[in-house]
């Protein structure tokens, strides 16, 4: 159980890694949004037996990751964490989509197979781009650039104290796990019958605590608007990599290149 | 008139759940004082003190900081001059570094950027943790935790601090810190704790609660040394006042 605890608490690691500096990092928050939001559109827009054009969206994340000096592991394993729900939803494609769709001499794949690891490549990338968006930008600055982007005030408040409720929940069960274990020698988990009472405990302990850590934000002056304080004005590095992003991934939409450079290679072989 | 006078007339307040926690509280604080807020747990201390701050409304009686009665729409000027700090400075800290955390108030307030800087920068450089302003609030020991939750309201520049146990859970050597470094402001100081020996080394007056009501107001040293009433009161004498534990002298 100290794991699960252990782990949990590892959830700060994203806004650790935000306040890297890094050539990523200093991209104005709102080209970033924005761009993962192109990304996020380009990827759920394949077909679901498009597996080969979804190829070349990998690029995206290697870069970043990359540039942006992200350690790969903590960021695969909160991946992993979503990983079962995405299996959860292909898993009956290979069931009922028996239709051959590759055909080789020695093995046949049908259409649920290619479906079900679209969904798994598409759900696989898609939640990267968002835990890289995070780990390079901040909750917080995100919530500014959705600000200029006039999304309401309230969405974004929801959205900012939800993300700091996590942290705050985490806690809680912590202590509560914790507590638990050190009374229950040789128990593994927690008994059934105190799940009812140690989810009512843990909801009101976490809402009291919120409601002292609103209470401490009000204190100094908290009216609804996170201030991030100076946000650098954008600059023409900035619109290049969004510009530059979003036309490389328009091309990888429109044009199946790994299909390309399989024909071209077909082609000098001949 | 002065921002540092808090008027507390005849507080009264009831818990949703009816418990009765301020029953007619009445007080004057003048400019500069230290005051140490004592009484047993549940004696209406915390509660006194969220409604110094108006985080909590009173049912009936008033409060003015300097002549701003403390209601809804006059908030934001009250919060400036009153800074509070919480029991728990994990409330307080929430931010992912301690800079941010103490420019959390004056970007609050929409001072430029350099403004927040010069306050952060000076803040924490009062309580000491100048060095730590890059770390995330959570890896922080219990008296770094401390001293960066004070540094969040001292960068507001509030004319009167308001404390809720501040020494609870530090170390002996953390507590003299923060006893040196509370002796050092010259703001208007209102403590309230269970720790009679800081009261009697930081506050020159002391009031009594007990079920809601001030049992007694006036000077630290007579106060905490009469026996009877620190016990009828559910007190105790600071443990400096106390007997010798090792040659039981008096």
């Amino acid at each position: 159980m100290p794991n699960l605890v252990e782990s949990l608490y590892n959830i700060r690691i994203l806004d650790e890694l935000a306040e890297k500096r890094t050539i990523i990092h200093n991209i104005h928050p709102l080209m970033k949004v924005l761009t993962t939001g192109v990304y996020l559109m380009v990827t759920v827009s394949f077909g679901k037996y498009e597996l080969s054009g979804l190829l070349p969206l990998i690029f995206y994340p290697v870069v970043l990751i990359t540039l942006a000096d992200i350690p790969i592991v903590p960021i695969f394993k909160r991946v992993l964490l979503v990983l079962p729900l995405i299996i959860g939803i292909g898993l009956f494609n290979p069931l009922f989509d028996k239709n051959p769709m590759i055909v080789l001499p020695w093995i046949q794949i049908s259409g649920g197979w290619i479906s079900f690891f679209s969904i798994l490549i598409k759900g696989f990338l898609t939640i990267l781009a968002a835990l890289i968006l995070i780990a390079t930008t901040g909750m917080t600055r995100i919530a500014s650039a959705l600000r200029i982007m006039r999304i309401p005030r309230l969405f974004i408040m929801q959205l900012l104290l939800t993300y700091r409720y996590i942290s705050v929940l985490i806690e809680e069960v912590g202590r509560v796990v914790r507590a638990y274990s050190l009374r229950s020698p040789g128990e593994k988990g927690i008994r059934f019958s105190n799940w009812g009472s140690l989810t009512g405990q843990l909801l009101i302990r976490t809402l009291e605590r919120a409601q002292r850590v609103y209470h401490s934000m009000c204190c100094r002056g908290f009216a609804g608007e996170y201030n991030v304080g100076r946000e650098k004005g954008m600059g023409i590095g900035d619109i290049v990599y969004f510009v530059g992003w979003s036309l490389y991934f328009v091309i990888i939409r429109y044009f199946n290149i790994p299909a390309m450079i399989g024909s071209l290679m077909m082609g000098v072989g001949k | 008139m002065s921002h540092h006078i808090i008027q507390v007339n005849n507080l009264k307040y009831k818990y949703p759940d009816g418990r009765e926690a301020l029953n007619g509280v009445t007080f004057r604080i003048t400019h500069g004082e230290s005051i140490g807020i004592v009484g047993a747990n549940g004696a209406g201390k915390s509660t006194l003190l969220m409604h110094l701050v108006g985080v909590l409304f009173p049912d009936e009686g008033e409060i003015s900081v300097g002549d701003v009665p403390v209601t809804k729409k006059t908030l934001p000027v009250i919060r400036q001059r009153v800074g509070m700090v919480f029991q728990e400075p994990d409330d307080q800290l929430f931010m992912t570094t301690v800079y941010d955390d103490v420019a959390f108030g004056p970007r609050n307030y929409k001072l430029p950027e350099e403004e927040v800087e010069k306050r952060v920068k000076s803040s924490l450089d009062t309580v000491g943790i100048l060095h730590l302003k890059d770390r995330p609030p959570y890896k922080l020991s219990g008296g770094e935790k401390r001293a960066a939750a004070i540094a969040t309201v001292l960068a507001m520049n509030p004319d009167i601090l308001v404390m809720d146990e501040p020494t609870s859970a530090l170390d002996p050597k953390s507590r003299r810190r923060l006893i040196m470094l509370l002796q050092s402001f010259t703001h208007t100081k209102i403590i309230a704790t269970h720790d009679m020996d800081m009261v009697f080394e930081l506050c020159e007056r002391t009031i009594i609660l007990q079920d809601g009501k001030v049992i007694t107001d006036g000077p630290t040293a007579k106060i905490l040394s009469n026996v009877e009433l620190m016990e009828e009161c559910g007190l105790e004498l600071p443990l400096g006042l106390q007997g010798c534990p090792v040659c039981g002298t008096k």
